[in-house]
């Protein structure tokens, strides 16, 4: 890439007008950079312009219940009491199995893709994949609804109730009757929504890695496990933390699919087989029909609740990437 | 909100430029009652040539549209106060009726064979009865085998009209529920799992062993859904018809609450259906466009008048007539333009 843009190619060298109009119009090239810088900042007032009016239409709610909002159960429309530990609870927790799940799979399957699969198959494979990413949410919740569901509780639940659900302390995260949704089955098609989103980076970090490292690695003795894990992990560790954080994010703030699976009960409950909900899912179903200035500004609040929760994720990201450069540093 | 009516006036100034002969009126709101008011004004704009464009928002939603007049007239499932009404300079008038219908899921037992009091009913979604074989329930239901299996009681997560409808009357029926849940579109309850949607709760009911749910009566009888049978306040027992939301209707008073904002659950008569309501329009009082005003008005005389069949095809309740009769008088003596003079 770099040899065909630097160098000259002879047409230009040729032709005497080209140099002149170039250098005939020098305030092209400041009016391009601030037209970029222009375009660069419209971003960033646009997260501060959402960011103050989530805080404005919170204010009501704000006011109202102060910091308890956050550790507050109850959410009741009627009495206008409400509190958002129910939702924060929901989203972390689907969002934690999906990707408990989601990021040892995608893990393997872009392992599978880049170093182990035969060549004839990579591309439909990828394509495939690539394909999950492009369907819409509300397809993988009617999915879930009508057909996962149904699955999941004749016969993944019923087991693992029985088998898990009986285990001292940790049971308790599995009891309950099967019916289908619940925070688990949220989960689980989170999970499946997050896959093609970190495994498309996957891949394409893991086919950056130099052939010539990997080479000679394996001629040293190593594994091909061992050149995963030593070499084209730390290679490209950046990129990996960055799949499975846009993965995060996706579940983090997914709503349609969540609704149709979780339940939508706003009670607290162990068990992840239980109904619960998700922020996204609780301002989809309850924003519409939302009469009152109160219950308006709480779910507002949830919404900057959620703003809020995927910047600490976002920032943690950053200080765990700046903490494994540091101890590259020390490791020379 | 200012800049957002600016612009939509802007907006409306536009394409009134371009359609001068033509007003197309716009209302927002509820979605309860959005495929009758499509329907009706598709058949109206066929007929006259007028264009109604009716986004289903939900109430919520439409309340805020109208106070803030981005639109001619809103639309809401639950009737609006009347200190509120007041206060915002709202006419309100009901426009279509329909019925929530209790269904459920039980192995071995046919669709009306379950019969519930409201009572009954509201301790079921309280959580205090707990199993479908619990005394109460066989008591009203002699002969039926009752299972002795858990009773999963679904409700809608989404706010809706017909959540605010099914928690009114059992707020009405039960004074446990009316003080430990209360009445509106969305409400916390005790016990359950939510669905999205009509067809969120209907799924559930059909999937889940032992559940109840309720659902608009159009959406119980197009999903062959078994529905249960309720005592209504006369004491007798009701199946879900047309003719059983007409009789709920027949005899309400509308004017004896500011606004006609007159929710039919337990009405009496022998035949009345329990659990019905009607939908209901908001409009300014004081007209700043009044072409406009007069042609929402327009619009729903006709739908009254030539709507009817359209209606009960879609299941819905029409009006009757000594009811748009009472609507027509509430339009001619509270909707006024700037200068004072009726514009209906």
């Amino acid at each position: 890439m770099d040899l065909v843009d630097t160098s000259i190619r002879p047409e230009t060298l040729n032709n005497s007008q080209a140099p002149r109009r170039l250098r005939s119009a020098p305030w092209a090239d400041k009016a391009f950079e601030w037209l970029t810088r222009v375009f660069a900042f419209l971003v960033f007032s646009l997260l501060l312009a959402i960011l103050a009016s989530l805080l404005v239409g919170s204010q009501a709610s704000i006011e109202k219940f102060g910091l308890s909002f956050i550790w507050t159960a109850e959410w009741d429309p009627v009495k206008e009491k409400f509190g958002a530990l129910v939702p924060i609870y929901g989203t972390v927790v689907t969002s934690l199995i999906a990707m408990l799940i989601g990021v040892p799979v995608s893990f393997g399957i872009a392992i599978f893709l880049t170093e182990l699969s035969p060549a004839w198959l990579k591309r439909p494979l990828g394509t495939a994949i690539e394909l999950l990413a492009a369907i819409p949410s509300i397809i993988y919740g009617m999915w879930g609804l009508f057909v996962f569901a149904p699955l999941f509780q004749t016969y993944l639940q019923p087991a693992m109730i029985s088998t898990l659900g009986s285990v001292p302390f940790f049971g308790a995260l599995f009891a309950g009757p099967p019916i289908g949704i619940g925070m688990f089955a949220a989960g689980l098609i989170l999970s499946i929504m997050v896959i093609p989103f970190i495994t498309a980076v996957m891949r394409d970090v893991f086919e950056i890695v130099p052939p010539m490292l990997k080479e000679s690695a394996y001629g040293l003795g190593a594994t091909t496990w061992e050149v995963v894990w030593r070499v084209v992990l730390p290679y490209t560790k950046v990129g990996v933390i960055g799949g499975i954080m846009l993965g995060l994010g996706r579940a983090l703030g997914e709503t349609m699919a969540v609704t149709f699976v979780i339940g939508n009960a706003h009670r607290l409950a162990v068990s992840l087989n239980a109904p619960g909900n998700s922020i996204a899912s609780a301002l989809a179903n309850e924003f519409t029909e939302a009469v009152g200035d109160l219950y308006f500004s709480a779910l507002i609040e949830l919404g900057l609740i959620l703003f809020l929760i995927t910047t600490i994720v976002l920032g943690l990201s950053k200080l765990l990437l700046m903490q494994l450069a540091r101890g590259e540093g020390t490791r020379t | 909100m200012k800049l957002k009516s600016a612009l939509v006036s802007l907006l409306a100034g536009v394409s009134f430029a371009g359609a001068v002969h033509a007003v197309d009126i716009t209302g927002a709101g509820a979605t309860f009652p959005y495929p009758i008011y499509a329907k009706w004004a598709d058949a109206y704009k066929k007929a006259t040539g007028n264009g109604m464009n009716y986004q289903s928002i939900g109430s919520g939603g439409g309340i805020k549209q109208i106070t803030a007049k981005t639109v001619d007239f809103g639309a809401s499932d639950a009737p609006m106060k009347g200190e509120d009404l007041e206060k915002n300079g709202l006419v309100q008038f009901p426009a279509i009726m329909g019925g929530v219908v209790p269904v459920y899921n039980l192995k071995g037992v046919k669709s009306g064979d379950i019969k519930l009091t409201g009572a009954l009913l509201a301790d079921i979604y309280l959580g205090k009865v707990k199993v479908w074989n619990d005394p109460a329930i066989a008591k009203l239901n002699p002969g039926v085998a009752l299972p002795n299996q858990a009773i999963s009681a679904v409700n809608r997560s989404d706010g809706s009209g017909t959540t605010f409808l099914f928690t009114n009357y059992l707020s009405k029926v039960s004074a446990d529920w009316k003080s430990t849940i209360g009445e509106g579109t969305a409400v916390k309850w005790p016990t359950g799992v939510g669905g999205k949607g009509n067809e969120g709760v209907a799924n559930y009911v059909a999937r889940i062993d032992g559940s109840i749910g309720y659902v608009e009566y159009a959406y119980a009888k197009q999903n062959k859904l078994s529905y249960a049978q309720m005592f209504n306040k006369d004491g007798q027992v009701v199946a879900p018809s047309d003719n059983s939301f007409k009789a709920a209707a027949a005899g309400a008073d509308w004017n004896s609450v500011p606004g006609m904002g007159v929710v039919l659950t337990e009405q009496p008569g022998k035949a009345s259906w329990p659990i019905t309501g009607a939908s209901f329009i908001l409009i300014h009082k004081v007209q700043e466009k009044p072409e406009n005003a007069k042609e929402v008005l327009k619009f729903f005389e006709w739908s009254f008048k030539n709507g009817a069949t359209m209606a009960d095809e879609l299941d819905y309740v029409p009006m009757p007539d000594p009811v748009v009769k009472q609507i027509q008088s509430v339009w001619k003596s509270q909707i006024k333009d700037a200068s004072g003079k009726a514009v209906y």
